[in-house]
């Protein structure tokens, strides 16, 4: 490896590490100084309006999930469920909870308590959730309604009718939203300061984006399951920032040096995969071990785009009009995130061909309804539309009394022998049409 | 002659199957796998060896097949039960598009393709309701043998209506209705109605396309052939030789690769 490579491969995990960590010791500070936070959420964050008004942002979905990762979820949720709390609650949610009740210890250290709550109807689970803080905190909680999409059968763009009367009443919502924020911080609210970290935000947006095409390369240049969280988390803790914006030019960059040069992932790449649903977090490493060794590598996953804050898309921001803007960029974010589920077979199909997939793997979660529902009917649809290889395995992304590593592990290994099969049947199709 | 042999180590039984190369079973067994796997999968092998008068020696692959795959420590592979039930009920059944397999702990639902490779699968998900454990939990509870559930239930003219979804409970729901006085044919009827619904609604996902063939242990239980005849309304095929199916399979595959690493052009096609 030449000096160039050691440096820049392998970069953008090192420094995703890195900044998650800095992330965490100025949230552990924030809690040690008493300084309230900012709770949202991981589909329409709001980071660039809440971080003109100095606050630090908790997202108790990484939290949470971190949890997991760090493999004493259980804890956590038999806290929350010894307080009370059904097993049929999303692990996430128990997990913050807990989190609550120790009074913000967390394995990467404390959580400052919220001073304010702003999310988004994406999820319900979320109005829900963030009832929980309220009632414990007694604090404001700021839901901005998010109008689904009302026309059947299709989405509305900039420029419909439909679409511009729903960005008047977000921006109706905004308006509302940046008075609380004044009340609760003490700040007048600053436009230039939102205008700068919009900007930040588009330079993300435009990385991200070029991020996810750039694993289009064969080999793939990243994996969208183990890496791709890496990214998500930088992509979500530090939008707004100039530090997020740098750090996905120079994964860009990184990434364009590997697909140049035809460096790929760890895995020796036999089958390219696509990942549907949320990762299986108390396994997280085994779980994409499972597809790793027989040569199964994520080129994509559904979850970096609903998770991604937005960036998926792509949008950037008209700065010249920051609050007008900042509705319509809410608007198509979430509503990529909500109407992903409703429109994601033509979207698959898409991604299959870019990105030359094998095979789409689909991960229902007992926790999560939001995103595991229409999964069934997904598979089922894309199954009739295009033969192309699927699997259906079921677990969760918090609670490990439901992940069944044997059970996954035959259905895993399962779907690689039919991958296999299907490889042979059209390699002699093929060699029978050249005879 | 060379042999091939597939063992399959289930959750409760281990199975063996050797082959010769005409594709013809020349020896079987049969043990339950107990605590001590690589154990089980080891004599279940010694004992198919005796059965066909075989050195093991000749035996030229072995693939192990079943949640003990992994411990079947002499096998040359692994291949999943879901791809050797597969295999091994179109083998025995030429015109199988779906298969049933119902064990101790799994039930499948399999749909394969005319050459029997795995086309689209589903599978009960951890928990035991509607596998050869629930059945297990109601002989226990109504002390009846394994063997005899089956033609016990057939008696049944109104079935009970078990609505537990877990293995445990079934067992203490059993004898709430013992304790209201219903038959114990009736409850055993209720009991093959509530796993024939939860096998057919897996069967559903996949798709039922005929021929359907009933594979594992569970499938030599009469009562449970015909309750799910009645719900798919159709005719399940059913070998006498139904729980070695999986092995059957597994000593399908092992097969292929003797054959294959005997043609080198093959051999070359299969790795590419």
């Amino acid at each position: 490896m030449t000096g160039t490579e050691q440096t820049i491969i392998g970069r953008g995990n090192k420094d995703g590490a890195r900044l998650f960590r800095e992330w965490f010791d100025e949230l552990n500070a924030a809690a040690e100084a008493n300084r309230p936070a900012a709770y949202v959420f991981v589909m329409g964050s709001f980071a660039e309006l809440l971080r003109a008004f100095d606050f630090p942002l908790v997202f108790p979905e990484i939290n949470s999930l971190q949890t997991a990762v760090r493999r004493v979820a259980h804890e956590y949720l038999n806290e929350a469920e010894d307080y009370g709390y059904s097993p049929d609650i999303c692990g996430y949610v128990k997990a913050d909870v807990a989190v609550q009740l120790r009074g913000g210890k967390h394995p990467m250290g404390r959580i400052p308590k919220p001073a304010i709550a702003v999310y988004t109807n994406a999820c319900n689970t979320y109005i829900k959730w963030a009832e929980i803080w309220e009632r414990m905190y007694k604090i404001p909680t700021f839901v901005l309604d998010i109008p689904g999409t009302r026309l059947a059968g299709g989405q509305t763009w900039p420029g419909d009718t439909d679409f511009e009367n729903d960005r008047r009443y977000v921006i109706g919502q905004l308006k509302e939203l940046i008075a609380l924020c004044e009340e609760v911080s003490g700040a007048r609210f600053d436009i230039d300061r939102l205008r700068e970290n919009m900007e930040h935000a588009n330079a993300m947006s435009v990385a991200w984006k070029q991020l996810l095409d750039l694993n289009q390369a064969r080999p793939s240049v990243f994996n969208a399951l183990s890496d791709g969280t890496i990214f998500l988390g930088v992509a979500n803790g530090f939008r707004g920032l100039r530090e997020g914006a740098a750090y996905f030019e120079d994964l860009v960059e990184e990434m364009q040096f590997k697909a140049q040069r035809g460096i790929g992932t760890l895995t020796e790449e036999r089958y390219r995969l696509i990942f549907v649903g949320v990762p299986c977090y108390p396994i997280f490493r085994r779980f994409n071990e499972l597809f790793t060794e027989s040569g199964g590598t994520f080129v994509n996953s559904t979850y970096l785009w609903f998770a991604s804050g937005g960036s998926n898309v792509g949008f950037e921001y008209d700065l010249a009009h920051p609050i007008e803007s900042l509705a319509e960029g809410v608007l198509i974010g979430v509503r990529d995130a909500m109407d992903s589920m409703f429109f994601q077979t033509k979207i698959l199909i898409d991604m299959i061909d870019d990105y030359h997939a094998d095979g789409v793997v689909y991960h229902p979660i007992k926790s999560c309804r939001t995103v595991s529902t229409g999964l069934a009917d997904s598979r089922r649809d894309l199954m009739r539309r295009r033969d192309t290889a699927t699997l259906f395995i079921e677990s969760d992304m918090m609670d490990r009394r439901v992940v069944s590593e044997a059970q996954l592990k035959n259905r895993v290994d399962a779907f690689f022998e039919g991958l296999a099969t299907r490889r042979r049947q059209a390699a002699l199709g093929s060699a029978r049409l050249s005879t | 002659m060379s042999y091939a042999a597939g063992v399959d180590v289930g959750s409760t039984q281990t199975k063996t199957i050797i082959i010769d190369e005409h594709r013809r079973i020349v020896g079987r067994s049969l043990t339950d796998t107990g605590a001590n796997v690589m154990r089980a999968a080891e004599s279940a092998f010694q004992q198919a060896l005796g059965d066909g008068g075989i050195r093991e020696e000749e035996v030229e692959y072995v693939v192990g097949t079943g949640y003990g795959r992994y411990k079947v420590t002499f096998g040359n592979t692994q291949v999943t039960e879901i791809s050797c039930h597969g295999r091994g009920a179109v083998h025995m059944f030429p015109r199988t598009r779906t298969v049933l397999d119902m064990g101790g702990q799994d039930t499948k639902a399999i749909s394969v393709s005319q050459s029997g490779e795995i086309q689209d699968f589903c599978m009960n998900d951890k928990c035991a309701a509607g596998t050869g454990r629930f059945l297990d939990a109601a002989s226990s509870a109504l002390d009846i043998p394994l063997g005899d559930l089956g033609p016990t239930a057939l008696r049944g003219e109104r079935p009970v209506k078990i609505s537990t979804t877990c293995t445990v409970f079934a067992e203490s729901e059993v004898l709430s209705w013992l304790g209201k006085g219903k038959k114990i044919e009736d409850i055993l009827l209720g009991v093959h109605e509530s796993i024939a619904t939860r096998s057919v609604g897996l069967l559903r996902r996949v798709g039922i396309h005929e021929e359907v063939t009933f594979t594992g242990g569970v499938a030599r239980n009469v009562a449970m052939v015909e309750t799910i005849n009645r719900r798919i309304d159709g005719q399940v095929n059913v070998s006498e030789e139904s729980h070695f199916i999986g092995a059957l399979g597994a000593a399908l595959f092992a097969l292929d690769r003797i054959l294959v690493s005997r043609t080198p052009a093959k051999a070359a096609e299969d790795t590419a």
